[in-house]
């Protein structure tokens, strides 16, 4: 008789923790031939709300890490990833439908994309600040420094899209709460379990699965989140709404974009410098 | 019910020898392998107790010239390897040298004579911290500042000290591989152990045969080396006299060089300085590595008003500096490196009796094999006093004083050295007025000798050129591209 | 220890000038070296990295376990849990009467008869006073608070500064209380309580605060300076005690007067009493390194000294089961 396999609860990720939704809602996550994959958790708005506050809570630890910590921390979610490659593949080819030599080529580029970002988080600040020469006897240096919580709505791409528009934003010090991609959303709590065995701290990367619709306008309204990244919102109507709600603080947004983009290709720079703001310090120079 | 006091006496706390393995004899490690050079095998022993550690094999011209071809037939390959490739083997050797850590520690204590809580805490975690750091270049060099299309310079003759062994290597290596270039790197005679060790490492790590050999010797591999015509880069980290024979030999020729040469540190103490903390700083400055720092404080510059009371508490704080075994995880001071570093050490000192300063020096006992130099201070130098002019390259400070900031600036400058510079004020202010005028590649306020990936490091004037570290570190292997 | 008085003290009367006014006092505490920060934490951390073993650890876990001031300052107090307290500081290991006794029992001033009942003289009898731990009262009832205290026995009085006054520049009117509480010390006989000045370093926050706090209590005649309360985070830290430490020293080369240090609160294990052991020896010597001039005040800390000490002697690990809950 063929072994029963035993089947995976996916779950939301806050904070460190894996809860249920507090509704107590799921839904069905279908294969790429519309196929029951798994029931995965309905994230509410107070699923949200508890995610902006577990992305504030560790907001202060995080960011107050040396660069060279958070780049470690960031290399070691691209071991551990590695390390899994194969559930990876399965699972990208079972949700996607795609053959298991792309789906390979897509996790060995999420691998490296971490990788990529890793190196960034000791060196942005040394591409992007800099000493002013202001005529007179000051001292004065502009550097980056992160904003703050960050919102994300993800794109399609179910694991090197997600890793190419978090890993961006937490490796400079930000938080963030992600929407995960409503079609796609299993890969992201995989991806968060790999997360959460990386010595990530709790808080820095909050995941949420559920309708994009329902829940990225309790993000883009939320008064506690300083900016939001559309990257996933196809639904010109529905950005153009969350860009909206998103000006009553003044949030950094970063727009969908036309289409979505070929992530293989190796990133721009604003996917770390729209979510920075640049400080400079003047300090006068005597005896 | 008054008690009496007692005092407590820390044991012995050695650290355990057993995670190394020193084996007899060592060869030189070329084109992925270990071989036998055909020079003659030399000895390197343990400063602290003088007994023999191993033999270590002596490369001549012709395995020079083997080593330099290895790292020739690499670079093909290496160079035009995607940046983000070349970026996973860094990677993998901070990785292994984390995982290695203490092993590396303890092997570079038994070798050098430092002590353990220093090649254990400073040493071995920035050696991982290069590597890492330029990992993370290795994909990342358009963005260096030179240009959209950097290109790596060929192959690199690396000529290294004995004072921070390891971790000069890897503020060599790590670069260097970063850019695409390959390197052949000899270590210091008296300190090859840790670079041997390494070599293992870049096998651990599976890096491709020849871009990393390590060839021993004295000075003569060393001139072979560098004298090597297929040789495009020279880095050096020694004493100016050797860095300026090195900058002749290459005259005429196409080969960059970067430079790391001696050093005679002013640590300026202003009367409103963070008084026990500058005295920290006083004592890491030129006590840390046992003196045989290029950028230690060796020169003190008190202020007047403050001088004698500055000098009380520093006599009081070196009284409990703990000398003596390296291995023990309680020594703030190890051994003197070598036989002939010791005597010139006690040279200078002598000098400076004889011309008339006033030496003190810590009561300790000091063990009675190995090569040991009590800290010491000479007060009342002036600046025409040798000591005060001359690299001692030990654990001896002199201690002059200045008056006002345009004195301490023109006293500090006043050397063909121009490397680091300390300065302890509480007013910003004051800080960047100092730094503005001190030519010092380095400037450290309210804090000494710190190292880090990410900061350039490298001298003015005599002191030699060239930074290596941050963003300007990575210049000096690159050129620009198409 | 002979009480120390600052007037009788010839070492003092040249501060008397620095004394005289709330602008003068100023004037001194603030042209007080500075501390900086990021160099007095990476100095505690390093003197932290010291490897105590063997023969050095086990005297130094005997010594630990004389300086502690076994401390219970809950509101859910009894006369009967101070008194099982008490007997615990009498024999801290009853299964091994060659452990020491602990320095003192440190309890509310309502208690200490109870204490006083069950130690007698062979254990010190500490009392928190002033209006502990907030320090929000008027003078007055800090000075009875303290007389109380005293006259049911108090071998020690630990107060607590104004931090409100102290932060808002009022250096002379906390001065001024603690010259008044030590004279609310005063036994009928002329001898003192021992008085110990607490500053609650996390409220003042930064080290320049300690160490002017430490000079301010110093020459208002305490005789040990304090760390905490307990009821404050952070409570004692490394680079607290370290400035503390150097302010000892510095004041007794400045005037011969020897004052002790206390830190309180946090110190949970022997490892960190260790710590804290080497940090005495090395910054002001071995002067210092008797119950006369460093406490620790803790509760938790005694039973970890007392498993500690079990493992250098049987060579197995203990467990909590074999010590006493008091």
């Amino acid at each position: 008789m063929a072994r029963v396999d035993v089947r995976k609860t996916y779950k939301l990720y806050i904070g460190g923790a894996f809860p249920r939704s507090e509704s107590g809602h799921s839904f069905e996550v279908l294969d790429a031939k519309g196929r029951f994959l798994a029931n995965a958790a309905r994230a509410t708005r107070k699923d949200a709300r508890d995610a902006v506050a577990a992305a504030r809570k560790a907001f202060p630890g995080w960011s107050g890490r040396t660069a060279y910590n958070r780049g470690q921390v960031v290399y070691r979610i691209a071991e551990v990833l590695e390390t899994r490659r194969d559930q990876f593949v399965a699972e990208l080819v079972r949700s996607e439908g795609t053959s298991a030599a792309k789906a390979g080529k897509y996790v060995d580029a999420a691998v490296d994309r971490l990788v990529w970002y890793a190196g960034w988080a000791d060196k942005i600040a040394q591409v992007v600040g800099n000493q002013n020469p202001v005529a007179g006897p000051y001292f004065n240096l502009t550097s980056p420094e992160p904003t703050g919580v960050v919102a994300v709505v993800a794109p399609a791409g179910p694991l090197l899209g997600l890793v190419s528009v978090v890993a961006p934003i937490i490796v400079t010090g930000n938080t963030a709460v992600v929407v995960a991609s409503q079609t796609h959303p299993l890969t992201a709590i995989t991806l968060a379990e790999v997360m959460a065995t990386s010595d990530l701290p709790g808080g820095v990367v909050n995941i949420l699965t559920g309708p994009t619709a329902e829940i990225a306008p309790w993000l883009a309204s939320h008064m506690d989140v300083n900016a939001i990244d559309l990257a996933g919102v196809t639904d010109a109507e529905l950005a153009t709404s969350l860009e909206v709600a998103a000006a009553d603080n003044l949030k950094r947004v970063r727009r969908a974009p036309a289409s979505e983009p070929d992530w293989l290709e190796t990133p721009a720079l604003a996917a770390m410098t729209d979510f920075l703001e640049s400080k400079t310090v003047w300090h006068p120079i005597g005896v | 019910m008054p008690t009496q006091s007692t005092t407590f006496d820390y044991a012995p706390a050695p650290e355990s020898r057993a995670l190394v393995d020193i084996k007899a004899s060592y060869g030189l490690f070329i084109d992925g392998e270990f071989v036998d050079g055909h020079g003659d095998a030399f000895k390197s022993i343990n400063p602290a107790t003088e007994e023999t550690l191993a033999e270590i094999s002596e490369a001549d011209d012709a395995d020079v010239d083997r080593a330099v071809k290895a790292a020739r037939r690499a670079f093909r390959s290496w160079s035009r390897m995607p940046g983000s490739e070349r970026a996973k083997y860094l990677y993998r050797i901070a990785r292994i040298v984390q995982e290695r850590s203490r092993e590396l520690a303890i092997l570079e204590s038994i070798d050098n004579g430092k002590p353990i809580k220093e090649s254990r805490d400073v040493d071995v975690p920035i050696v991982a911290a290069h590597f890492f750091y330029h990992a993370g270049w290795a994909d990342k060099l358009e963005y260096a500042g030179l240009g959209a299309n950097p290109q790596p310079l060929g192959v690199a003759a690396q000529v290294i000290p004995w004072n921070f062994p390891l971790l000069m290597l890897a503020w060599k290596i790590a670069p260097a591989l970063a850019c695409g270039n390959t390197v052949v790197l000899k270590p210091a005679e008296t300190t090859p152990l840790t670079a041997l060790l390494f070599a293992e490492i870049c096998q651990q790590a599976d890096l491709p045969p020849g871009v990393v050999n390590i060839i021993t010797g004295a000075g003569g591999t060393g001139q072979a080396l560098i004298a090597h015509p297929d040789v495009d880069k020279v880095a050096f980290t020694g004493s100016t006299e050797v860095g300026k024979a090195i900058a002749r030999s290459i005259a005429g020729t196409d080969k960059k060089a970067t430079l790391e040469l001696g050093g005679k540190a002013a640590n300026i103490v202003f009367d409103d300085a963070p008084i026990d903390q500058a005295v920290e700083g006083i004592v890491d400055g030129i006590f840390f590595n046992q003196g045989h720092v290029c950028c230690a404080g060796s020169r003190l510059l008190v202020q007047e008003s403050i001088a004698d009371d500055l000098l009380d508490r520093l006599k009081r704080r070196m009284s409990t500096l703990r000398i003596g075994d390296p291995l023990d995880k309680n020594t703030d001071v190890g051994a003197i490196n070598s036989g002939e570093q010791l005597k010139r050490i006690r040279e200078l000192s002598e000098v400076g009796d004889a011309e008339g300063a006033e030496r003190w020096e810590v009561a300790c006992d000091l063990p009675t094999k190995g090569f040991w130099f009590p800290p010491t201070i000479f007060t009342g130098v002036s600046q025409a006093h040798r000591i005060a002019r001359e690299e001692i390259f030990g654990p001896v400070l002199s201690v002059l004083t200045f008056r006002t900031p345009a004195e301490a600036v023109e006293k500090a400058n006043n050397t063909p050295y121009g490397l680091s510079a300390g300065v302890w004020t509480d007013k910003g202010s004051r800080i960047l007025f100092m730094a503005d005028r001190l030519r010092a590649g380095v400037v450290w306020a309210n804090t000494f000798n710190k190292f880090d990936p990410t900061s350039p490091f490298g001298g003015y004037k005599e002191s030699g050129y060239g930074r290596e570290g941050g963003r300007q570190g990575l210049a000096s292997y690159l050129k620009a591209g198409a | 220890m002979p009480p120390t008085v600052p007037t009788e003290t010839p070492g003092l009367a040249a501060y008397a000038d620095v004394t005289a006014s709330n602008t003068t006092l100023r004037r001194f505490l603030h042209g007080l070296p500075g501390v900086d920060q990021v160099g007095a934490e990476a100095r505690a951390a390093s003197l932290g990295t010291r490897s105590i073993k063997t023969t050095a650890k086990a005297h130094a876990i005997e010594l630990a376990i004389t300086m502690v001031d076994l401390t219970t300052l809950e509101g859910q107090d009894t006369p009967g849990k101070v008194r099982a307290l008490a007997s615990k500081a009498l024999r801290p290991d009853p299964s091994d009467p060659t452990c020491p006794s602990v320095a003192a029992v440190c309890v509310y001033g309502d208690l200490v008869g109870e204490v006083k009942q069950i130690v007698g003289d062979r254990v010190n009898v500490a009392a928190v006073a002033t209006a502990f731990p907030s320090g929000r009262a008027s003078l007055e009832v800090k000075l009875a608070d303290t007389r109380d205290a005293v006259a049911a026995g108090a071998d020690e009085i630990d107060m607590v500064i104004d931090r409100g006054a102290f932060l808002a520049g009022h250096y002379l009117q906390v001065f001024d209380e603690i010259v008044a509480v030590k004279e609310a010390c005063r036994r009928a006989d002329g001898s003192h309580a021992h008085l110990k000045v607490i500053f609650e370093t996390g409220e003042l926050q930064t080290y320049d605060n300690v160490r002017r706090a430490s000079w301010l209590a110093m020459l208002a005649g305490t005789d040990f300076i304090k760390t905490s309360t307990g009821k404050v985070q952070p409570a004692a830290t490394l680079p607290v005690t370290l400035v503390m430490l150097e302010a000892v020293r510095d004041f007794r080369e400045a005037t011969g007067v020897q004052i002790g240090v206390k830190p309180a609160g946090g110190i949970r294990t022997s490892k960190d009493a260790i710590k804290y052991l080497v940090m005495v020896n090395e910054v002001t010597g071995p002067d210092w390194l008797t119950p006369d001039w460093f406490r620790f005040g803790a509760s938790t800390l005694l039973n970890d000294l007392l498993m500690q000490r079990t493992k250098l002697a049987t060579g197995r690990y203990s467990g909590p089961d074999y010590f006493t809950l008091d």
